[in-house]
């Protein structure tokens, strides 16, 4: 007697638990390793799931056992070739003792390393961690866009609840007339016909061979028709519909950061974190993301994401030259009609001067009107950032920055000094996402 | 394949599965294995599980219920990793030694596979579990489940009330003294739920009584003469020298709480749950493929199998049963699976077709024809070490064409001692019989000493046998361990 039991359907994660415990344990090792990778990663990758690998001492899991090496030990080996009773063979250089007295450990251990994958969203939440975000923003970052279904034309399969009736209607018609099935009227009149020349009482040979001639043809159109179906399988269509991203636009994210040697590993690192937070937050909402890099020192260039990061340029520092040049770029290619287009801005706060106040009519007269959103940050070192309290002063392109932020409520700006400050450049923004009203 | 029945309808074609086709196949599966074979097995519970379900048994050392412990996420990221790179596939099945017994399939499996696997688990292993005396003796075929279920109630109701990382640290020091604590010498206590709850109630009694004893002592000092005597006295009160160290921890840590002392118990009552196990790895894995191969043979003569279906079973027997030469790339050492299936296909033989050999070296069953009960016989009584010792025929050991090797820490070079001829039959059987027991394997440590009135100092105590010596990293390592959970120092002495 035996039972059979279908487990398959059954809550799948039962070891999430214990996975969580795991990452909780090796979490400091996992944290260096996210944002080692958001360092290395393209700003577009961040939100995808990551191989690390943590060094294996926190989780190891030690035992009473017997040393590899030393004492006196028996073994039997098998598929002997040309060895005899008495044969002397040397041992391998290191203490390696052949395939060893004791095989490797079943869990990994033993290796230096230990891999394994973070999911997405573990991934994500290591990232978000020193950023401070509030967890309803948190969530919603996670999200997968919502995607709605489309009419895409029509397919030979699909669920009954699809089934396009006029479609298949018009398919079935079409094969009928050329399959040429005989129609209701056709048989009708045939029927009738036969029918009567049954009716008469005495019918001359003329007409009884007529009668088997109409009588044959009755037949065979009838067995024609149930041949050639009314409706056949190749007739059905069903209707097709495509998930299509919702809400689908576009959007292009210019990163403006100052490259000049005072931005250091530090600063780079800090504004990376910023520029892939709005990126992420941008994901949310949009289809399609085009990013621009303008780096700039006393010139701006348009630059690939790598060389952006990680390329050193020496020089003074004029601010608004980058502005120019996104200026130019969105006359270029995204005209402001099409595009919804957000700009971030890194520096250090320094700038050429008497440039700041061209900054601030650059972005007053042109920028604002057809930017959704600019974010400012300064990055600053944390000593500086507990002397600096106050909103009010500052350098010149602070001071210069703050007319504009006054004058545009779409224009944040903010100082930085660690992780945590960033996400307040961002709040609005994402308190008008979780709000629901719309600024696109 | 010449004696095929023709006229019988196969019980399946092609690969797919479903339950009707299963039922019918394990009633016949069945039948073979209860009328033939004679088998006698617990009722079966087959489950058909998905991937995912299997990566989850895999990591909680195949158990159905688990508590919850980092570690077995560790071997479910490693195991997942490993699965997803195509580096190991998985086992077709995991049977588990319980009451029912309870069998999982993969979904994936074809028809073929599910009926080699139901052969091979539902009735091999099963037969075996039922069976043989050490399981018999030293597990609890009908409880475990239950155990399991109430183990993992009790630690999650400790995280809660005492916190995940008190509770971890806690299972962390019992997983690492876990393959030191079980009793291998004397039969462990059977109890049951009921005694659980009421062994939990007393040990609060007892935990009251520990506290007024530390006050005793206080009270009146005892003159610190420690004679022999004293000595010998104590020891034989705590029922020193000790093997099973969470055993002795549980019962005489002066600084564990009644919910700490629970949970060791937990941790060391599964780790002797899976001690028969380890010790009939060659055996369990004979007796069931031997079973599976019976079956499936039988079920193929009588035209219940298609020879395509039969190929299909042939083709991943013969994947689990390959022993690779020392110097292959491969090289695992002895595969238990081989090993096993081989000795006790050659018992069959030597049973109903013996050589002079034969006749020579098994004079009782060689010409017997009695296979069948000379094979239960040996399923019942014994385990890997006496089973290799009392049935490895010189056959065997030139088709594996074994050779044993001695290894003298001190001296540059191995040295062959004994191959498969004449000379050197017995010498390889004992050296091969010796690495099947599991006392070489593990380390002989016993707690000799503590003075619980004085400086509480654990002293172990470990043998060496072969003058093979401990690992020192991992073993200070483990030393930590015990120390948190003791409270106080412990040691070797030297």
């Amino acid at each position: 007697m035996a039972h059979f039991i279908d487990r398959r359907l059954n809550p799948k994660d039962k070891n999430l638990g214990n996975r969580r415990r795991f990452l909780r344990r090796v979490r400091s090792a996992v944290k260096k390793a996210v944002d080692e990778s958001v360092r290395r990663r393209k700003i577009a990758d961040v939100g995808q799931q990551e191989n690390v690998s943590v060094p294996s001492d926190g989780i190891g899991e030690p035992h009473f056992q017997h040393d590899s090496k030393g004492g006196f030990r028996h073994r039997v080996l098998t598929g002997n070739k040309t060895f005899k009773a008495g044969d002397r063979l040397k041992k391998p250089p290191l203490g390696q003792g052949g395939q060893g007295g004791r095989e490797g450990a079943p869990d990994g251990e033993g290796e230096d390393e230990f891999m394994f994958v973070l999911s997405r969203d573990e991934f994500l939440s290591l990232f978000f961690e020193d950023l401070e975000l509030p967890d309803m923003v948190k969530r919603s970052l996670k999200e997968v866009p919502v995607s709605k279904p489309h009419r895409m034309g029509y397919t030979a399969a699909g669920t009954p609840a699809n089934l396009s009736v006029s479609r298949t209607m018009r398919n079935a018609f079409g094969r009928r007339l050329a399959m040429r099935r005989p129609t209701n009227t056709e048989i009708q009149a045939l029927t009738q016909q036969v029918a009567e020349l049954e009716a008469l009482e005495n019918p001359d040979e003329a007409r009884k061979a007529e009668r088997q001639l109409l009588r044959e043809q009755l037949d065979k159109l009838l067995r024609r028709r149930k041949i050639i179906p009314y409706i056949d399988p190749l007739d059905v269509r069903y209707k097709y519909f495509e998930m299509r991203p919702e809400p689908a636009a576009n959007a292009v994210m210019f990163c403006l950061m100052d490259v000049s040697a005072s931005m250091g590993e530090r600063e780079k690192s800090l504004a990376k974190q910023f520029f892939v937070l709005l990126h992420l937050f941008l994901k949310q909402r949009y289809d399609k993301i085009e990013l621009v890099f303008i780096r700039h020192t006393q010139v701006a260039a348009e630059v690939d994401e790598d060389t952006f990061f990680h390329s050193r340029q020496t020089g003074g520092t004029v601010v608004s030259s980058a502005l120019n040049e996104m200026k130019k770029i969105i006359e270029a290619r995204y005209p402001a009609a099409l595009w919804n287009i957000y700009a971030a801005q890194a520096s250090d706060g320094e700038n050429f001067s008497g440039d700041s106040q061209l900054c601030a009519d650059l972005l007053n007269s042109e920028l604002m009107k057809c930017c959704q959103y600019f974010a400012y940050t300064e990055i600053v070192d944390e000593t500086e950032a507990n002397l600096m309290n106050s909103e009010d002063n500052g350098m010149e392109l602070w001071r210069s920055y703050r007319q504009v932020a006054e004058a545009w409520p779409n224009f944040a700006m903010k100082r930085i000094a660690r992780a945590s400050d960033i996400y307040p450049v961002l709040h609005e923004l994402f308190a008008r996402k979780t709000n629901g009203v719309s600024n696109g | 394949m010449a004696d095929r029945a023709e006229a019988t309808v196969p019980l399946f074609d092609g690969a797919e599965w479903d339950f009707d086709t299963i039922q019918r196949s394990y009633d016949a599966i069945e039948r073979v294995a209860i009328d033939d074979l004679e088998l006698d097995v617990y009722p079966n519970q087959i489950e058909i599980i998905s991937y995912q379900q299997m990566l989850d048994a895999y990591s909680s050392t195949g158990m159905p219920l688990m508590y919850r412990h980092w570690s077995f996420g560790k071997r479910f990221v490693h195991e997942e990793k490993a699965y997803r790179k195509g580096a190991n596939g998985l086992a077709y099945e995991i049977v588990i030694n319980s009451d029912p017994c309870i069998s999982y399939c993969l979904e994936d499996n074809t028809m073929a596979l599910q009926v080699l696997v139901i052969a091979h688990a539902a009735f091999g292993h099963n037969h075996f579990f039922k069976n043989n005396h050490l399981f018999r003796q030293w597990s609890d075929a009908q409880g475990i489940l239950d155990y399991l279920d109430y183990a993992r109630g009790f630690i999650a109701q400790c995280e809660e009330q005492h916190g995940e990382r008190e509770v971890e640290k806690l299972l962390d020091a019992a997983h690492a003294l876990m393959p030191s604590s079980v009793f291998r010498h004397r039969r462990p206590p059977h109890s049951s739920l009921t005694d659980e709850r009421t062994r939990q109630r007393e040990r609060r009694i007892e935990e009251e009584r520990a506290v007024h004893y530390l006050w005793d002592a206080f009270d009146h000092p005892t003159q610190s003469s420690k004679t022999d005597e004293e000595a010998r006295k104590r020891k034989r009160e705590m029922g020193l020298p000790e093997e099973n160290l969470l055993y002795f921890v549980e019962r005489h840590s002066p600084v564990l709480e009644s919910w700490q002392r629970e949970v060791l118990r937990i941790v060391r009552n599964i780790a002797q749950y899976f001690y028969p196990q380890r010790q009939t790895k060659v055996m369990n894995e004979g007796c069931a493929c031997f079973v599976h191969y019976y079956i499936t043979n039988q079920l193929h003569r009588s035209g219940l199998l298609t020879d395509g279906a039969m190929l299909e079973i042939l083709h991943s027997h013969t994947n689990v049963l390959t022993q690779p030469d020392f110097d292959a790339p491969n090289a695992m050492g002895i595969n238990p699976y081989a090993l096993g299936f081989a000795m006790m296909q050659d018992i069959k033989r030597i049973c109903t077709d013996p050589t002079e050999e034969d006749r020579e070296w098994f004079p009782d069953i060689a010409g017997s024809g009695a296979w069948r009960e000379i094979l239960k016989d040996a399923w019942a009584n014994y385990r890997d070490e006496s089973f290799v010792q009392q049935y490895l025929s010189p056959n065997i050991m030139r088709r594996f064409r074994m050779f044993s090797l001695t290894d003298d820490g001190g001296k540059p070079f191995y040295t062959v001692d004994a191959i498969h001829d004449e000379r050197g039959y017995h010498q390889v059987r004992d050296t091969l019989a010796r690495g099947f027991d599991v006392a070489e394997h593990d380390p002989d440590i016993q707690i000799v000493d503590v003075d619980l009135m004085g400086d509480r100092h654990l002293r172990l105590h470990h043998s060496l046998r072969n003058g093979v010596p401990l690992d020192k990293i991992a073993s200070d390592a483990t030393l930590g361990h015990l120390r948190q959970i003791w409270g106080f120092d412990a040691a070797f002495e030297d």
